[in-house]
């Protein structure tokens, strides 16, 4: 029994170590942080404790920018990617010729570096002195005037953060779509059009119902996704995202890191949780408010 | 034969219908398609303009009759980006073999062996799922960088190995081999070690190959990290070699030899994805997630 | 090998709401099991019979008792290092390897001197694989077989260790019909062919009397009777044993021993001396009546059932404790199907008295 135990746990050994020291370990550590007030990273040493690293927080502009930018962004992609993500899979699903074609073109951004390709979408949305971009081009045949989607207004920079923000989390929403619709058992399909019902019908009593699971499952992922958005902000705007005003809120923390002589781990810290915080509470509330709406069905 | 009967029964209108319909489904699709595909060609296209034809276009051009390849040329020399290279794929093999030496033994020994206090360590494990990034990154730069860790593969790699949720996949699947194997093995006198070697991962390796793609893929394409730990050059990933480009590459805007970086640096993935297309998709439809 | 197993005890935790509780799966076994014989391990599901296997192999650790190979004490051996061999109820074929990978899979373990080299291994597991017959079938992957296929597969791989005993968890249970005739007879002939001790566990006793040499009859954790097939059917020891072995099952009724007779209702049947008066069960094999006209047992005729050299008669009496009597009689015994009584003769041999509280035998 004794050697049994102790081989279970050398299997275990390098997980525990790894988990011990790179995430639980600082799981604590982080709320120890953010209440050490007044920390210096290079002397490792704080004047007191208490809260006052959250209230800076709370009232630093730079913060709150952050925080709107980023529920601007949750707010505008996560109904609108699900809701494409939902009509491309319903597409994807009703037709034969083509399918696996389409399939694997959709899913292409999934594999591909969120920074690189964030690059081109700066270029094509991108008005210079030499150029007004190709995005620009295709508005002049409206009839619109070419505006700066990188550096002008706030409403044209937040356009395409949203843009690109979809563009980049739309393969793993269809592809999850899709597998689901490809599970609903296809008698109850065959039983509904031996009944006469409408296609319409049964997209609202059969398939939303029985694929509402995976919508949740969706949705919810895909809030906390988009409150962790960063990278996105960063292939489009470059890093100094405070400076164009498009900062979210993980940008936020990463830069209180990245200050000279080791930056604010304080202030950072009272950030993330704060954020952790937050998509906590979204999370409940996904969940209690779908608890009544979704059907599960064994 | 049942769908010829409908159709024929509600006759030519019910018909049109169905076309109409099918042929909006296709222009929907086409739609999306292309939105997906313009970055990618846009990326190409710009990448084999000349320095100088691109920055003359103030409209730009949707096609080029001059191609060239000087811009890779200008991006592999102008930038270390072989360098940024070798670095990520270092990180990547790195970050990806460590992570199964560690995520197969520990499904191992959840799945198959038995030990005092498994189920508590299990529930742990499953609670740390939870945990964002985010929370963990601060403590961990601060780690690293009090260990004098920054600037080194050591300590980019360390911290990105454990994926709980590749542990817990791989256990659900180490627990689908029938328990009458095990004993088998035990009774012709093999070790656990070499069960798991000759038997468990044999039969598992579908698992074991989707775990250890989707890793890649998210070490290819990993950026927070890798910039908090790196402020030298020679560590650059290409993520941060690529944003480094933008913010000051090329000493100019040299946009069509940005491209060929950033073509350079899709490749990889790309050509990755095409050959196990079934695979990743099936991986990431079981639970994977993006970053 | 001689194995020898002394007071072996298997106590389970209890699970789930009986948690406190401790279930004893094998209570104080005892046997001694004489070289090269095939025993078959026998019981209804549930009594133990897996365990014991399991415990032999050492898969499982006993509570109480002691297990030896030869004069070796196996006990706390660990199963990898007491050299059996087992076929699992469902074979247990590694579904990735080819049917040759799995029979070398146990020669490929060894360490050290006892190492064989690659040719040689060949060469054993060939033998194993012309033994059971599967010679042909080396490259196939076990999917790609029947089960019988399968099952011999799993011998040859049990086999090939020369292992000092040969332990099969219910070998035939996941073959057909036809298929379980001829392999019981294949085991046999292995057996034989290797003479090594095997040990079986089934809980089909046609299976274990046709091809035992010796059988263990068990029940609730604990050995009822041991013994050569013949004698364990003709003189069993309680009415467990009765009416487990022999197909149809016994015939038993409620009698007494009256004055020295032995009645059945209100028939005195037999003469049954010696013993003294009381209420008894009495179990009487279906081959043990006689159909004659004026037969001491009355019984009322349901029907008459042909199979050919023997006919079935079956029949009720008020004292049976089954629904019918099942008579196997000859059939040149010419009972009238359309009569509405039948009167039997009963061998003496054929008739076992049980005692009514302990169901041990009397007679």
């Amino acid at each position: 029994m004794e050697k049994k135990n102790l081989k279970g746990w050398l299997y275990l050994l390098p997980a525990v170590l790894f988990l011990g020291i790179f995430m639980v370990y600082p799981l604590i550590d982080v709320l120890i942080y953010s209440v050490e007030e007044g920390y210096n990273f290079a002397s490792q040493t704080y004047t007191g404790t208490g809260l006052r690293n959250y209230s800076y927080v709370l009232r630093d502009p730079y913060f709150l920018q952050a925080l709107k930018n980023t529920f601007l962004l949750v707010v505008i992609t996560v109904p609108l990617s699900t809701g494409l993500s939902l009509l491309i899979s319903l597409g994807l699903s009703s037709i034969r010729p083509l399918r696996e074609l389409f399939q694997t073109v959709f899913f292409l951004p999934y594999v591909t570096n969120t920074l690189a390709v964030g690059l081109v979408f700066m270029i094509l949305f991108k008005k210079t002195a030499y150029t007004d971009g190709f995005i620009n081009l295709i508005l002049s045949w409206f009839g619109m005037t070419p505006i700066d989607f990188i550096d002008g207004p706030y409403a044209a920079k937040m356009f395409v953060l949203c843009l690109y923000t979809i563009w980049v989390v739309m393969p793993f929403k269809i592809l999850i779509l899709t597998s689901a619709l490809a599970s609903v058992n296809q008698t109850y399909y065959n039983a509904a059009k031996i009944d006469g019902t409408s296609g319409l019908r049964i997209f609202f009593r059969l398939t939303l119902p029985m694929i509402s699971p995976t919508l949740v499952y969706l949705i919810i992922t895909g809030f906390i996704g988009a409150f962790k958005a960063y990278s996105d902000a960063v292939a489009l705007f470059g890093t100094n995202l405070n400076a164009a005003g498009m900062n979210t809120i993980v940008g936020y923390v990463y830069d209180m890191l990245y200050g000279n002589s080791g930056g604010y781990p304080s202030y950072a810290s009272a950030a993330a949780i704060l954020l952790f915080a937050i998509v906590l509470t979204i999370t409940c509330i996904n969940l209690l408010v779908s608890r009544k709406h979704v059907h599960y069905f064994s | 034969m049942k769908k010829e009967i409908m159709t024929q029964k509600s006759g030519g209108s019910y018909s049109a219908r169905r076309t109409v319909l099918k042929t909006v489904t296709y222009l929907f699709l086409a739609f999306w398609g292309l939105v997906v595909l313009f970055p990618f060609y846009w990326m190409v296209l710009t990448s084999v303009k000349s320095y100088g034809s691109y920055n003359s276009e103030y409209i730009p051009k949707l096609y080029t009759l001059s191609p060239t390849l000087e811009n890779y040329g200008e991006a592999f020399t102008a930038v270390p980006l072989a360098r940024y290279f070798a670095n990520t794929l270092l990180f990547t093999v790195g970050t990806t073999a460590l992570m199964l030496i560690v995520t197969v033994l520990s499904a191992y020994a959840f799945a198959r062996l038995n030990f005092r206090g498994k189920n508590l360590v299990f529930v742990l494990f499953l609670s740390l799922m939870m945990i964002p990034n985010e929370l963990v990154v601060i403590t961990n730069y601060v780690t690293v960088t009090d260990l004098d860790l920054r600037n080194t593969f050591t300590g980019l790699i360390l911290p990105s190995v454990t994926s709980v949720f590749y542990i817990y996949l791989l256990k659900e699947n180490f627990e689908q081999v029938p328990d009458q194997l095990y004993y088998a093995a035990k009774v012709d006198g093999t070790s656990d070690l070499k069960y798991l070697f000759r038997v468990m991962i044999p039969l598992c390796r579908p698992t074991i190959v989707t775990i250890t793609i989707l890793k890649a893929i998210e070490c290819w394409n990993s950026y927070v990290w890798p910039r908090l730990v790196t402020d030298d050059q020679n560590y650059f990933l290409v993520s941060n070699g690529i944003q480094a480009i933008r913010e000051n590459g090329f000493g100019r805007e040299n946009i069509p030899a940005m491209m060929a970086a950033v073509v350079v640096i899709s490749l990889p993935l790309i050509l990755l994805f095409l050959c196990f297309r079934r695979m990743i998709m099936a991986g990431v439809s079981r639970g994977g997630t993006k970053g | 090998m001689k194995v020898t197993i002394q007071d072996l005890t298997k106590k389970f935790p209890g699970r789930g709401r009986k948690a406190a509780e401790e279930v004893t799966a094998v209570n104080h076994f005892n046997v001694e099991i004489p070289d090269g014989k095939l025993v078959g391990l026998l019981g209804p599901s549930g009594c133990g019979k897996s365990t014991v296997l399991n415990l032999m192999c050492g898969l499982l650790k006993p509570t109480e008792g002691r297990i030896f190979f030869g004069d070796e004490d196996v006990t706390n051996l660990e199963p990898e290092k007491r050299e059996v061999g087992m076929v699992f109820q469902n074979y247990a074929l590694y579904p990735h390897l080819t049917v040759l990978q799995n029979i070398l899979f146990p020669l490929q373990n060894r360490k050290g001197p006892e190492r064989l080299t690659k040719a040689e291994m060949r060469e054993k597991a060939e033998e194993a694989a012309r033994l059971v017959q599967i010679d042909g079938l080396l490259d196939r992957k076990p999917g790609e077989l029947s089960g019988g296929q399968q099952q011999r597969v799993a011998i040859a791989r049990a086999l090939v260790k020369m292992p000092r005993i040969l332990l099969m968890d219910e070998p035939l249970s996941n073959l057909d019909a036809r298929l379980r005739l001829q392999t019981r007879e294949e085991i046999r002939r292995i057996q034989r062919e290797t003479g090594i001790t095997t040990i079986f566990v089934t809980h089909d006793q046609e299976e274990a009397m046709s091809i035992s040499d010796v059988i263990i009859v068990m029940k609730d954790g604990e050995i009822q009777q041991i013994g050569k097939p013949q004698e364990v059917y003709d003189a069993p020891r309680n009415l467990f044993v009765a009416k487990f072995l022999g197909t149809p099952p016994i015939n038993t009724f409620s009698g007494s021993v009256r004055g020295g007779k032995l009645f059945i209702g209100e028939n005195a049947v037999l003469e049954q001396k010696g013993i003294p008066d009381q209420d008894v069960t009495v179990g009487i094999r279906p081959e043990g009546f006689l159909p004659s006209p004026q037969g001491a047992l009355v019984c009322g005729l349901d029907r008459v059932e042909v199979m050919g050299r023997d006919v079935s008669v079956v029949c009720t009496h008020p004292a049976c404790q089954n629904p019918v009597i099942r008579a196997i009689v000859s059939a040149e015994s010419q009972t009238d199907p359309d009569a509405a009584e039948v009167r039997f003769d009963l061998k003496p041999n054929k008739v076992f008295l049980f005692h009514n509280k302990t169901e041990e035998r009397i007679l």
